[in-house]
């Protein structure tokens, strides 16, 4: 009985890293294969995700089922990562808006100050009308 | 069981890593070498963890996450610096 639940609990650690793993292989495809950057951008997210993901739940699974400790330091990892992984995106996308991407070739955004890539965003008190009321 | 399944992610997460060093070292355009580099950072927090599972400590977990944010800052900087010219305004 205790054997038949150590064997369970070792394929399911084993599964989660083979599943890190695969979806790690997929990322570096896309990072291959993928034509221009903005379709780029798109690829490293499996690995972040779901390649890094897989790993640190079978990390959590093996120290919980296997050596008996819970350990919380994983979960730190992966929610940080799930954090900082969209904002490294949007930065990596204006770096390459910046450097390829015409301002032309934009839509309107519909706003006073166009975008934030090729305009300096509005200075907060600066240039203001004087017939507003003063501001508190 | 496990030893099989950490030697396969490890071979899976080292080969992402290759992959990427191939394109910091080809890419085409400067976002494409910092979106290499971000992304070897990840592969390679990956295998940290992978190797903390195979030694059986925690002390990995904390080196991990040390470079998990370390990645951060310098994929931000390295943003900033070629956008605006400047890291702290």
């Amino acid at each position: 009985m205790d054997q038949d639940l150590t064997l369970i609990s070792e394929i399911l650690v084993a599964a989660f890293l083979v599943i890190g793993g695969v979806f790690s292989l997929v990322s570096s495809i896309g990072m291959m294969r993928l034509r221009t950057l903005m379709q780029r951008l798109h690829a490293p997210t499996k690995s972040t995700t779901l390649g890094v993901g897989g790993v640190l739940i079978g990390s959590m699974l093996y120290s919980l089922l296997i050596r008996e400790a819970l350990s919380f330091h994983e979960l730190l990892i992966t929610l940080f990562l799930f954090m900082t992984a969209p904002i490294t995106a949007n930065f990596i996308a204006k770096t390459y808006m910046q450097d390829k991407i015409h301002k032309d070739e934009l839509p309107d955004t519909g706003r006073d100050y166009g975008w934030a890539v090729y305009d300096d965003p509005p200075m907060p008190g600066t240039p203001r009308d004087p017939e507003l009321p003063e501001e508190r | 069981m496990i030893l099989y399944a950490l030697t396969f992610a490890s071979a899976c997460f080292g080969l992402g890593l290759l992959v990427t060093l191939w394109r910091l070292v080809t890419g085409p355009s400067q976002a494409d070498r910092i979106l290499a580099l971000d992304t070897m950072v990840i592969n390679f927090i990956a295998l940290m963890v992978l190797y903390g599972i195979w030694q059986g400590t925690q002390i990995y977990f904390e080196a991990a996450m040390l470079i998990a944010m370390v990645g951060f800052v310098s994929t931000v900087a390295f943003c900033r610096f070629i956008l605006r010219g400047d890291i702290i305004e």
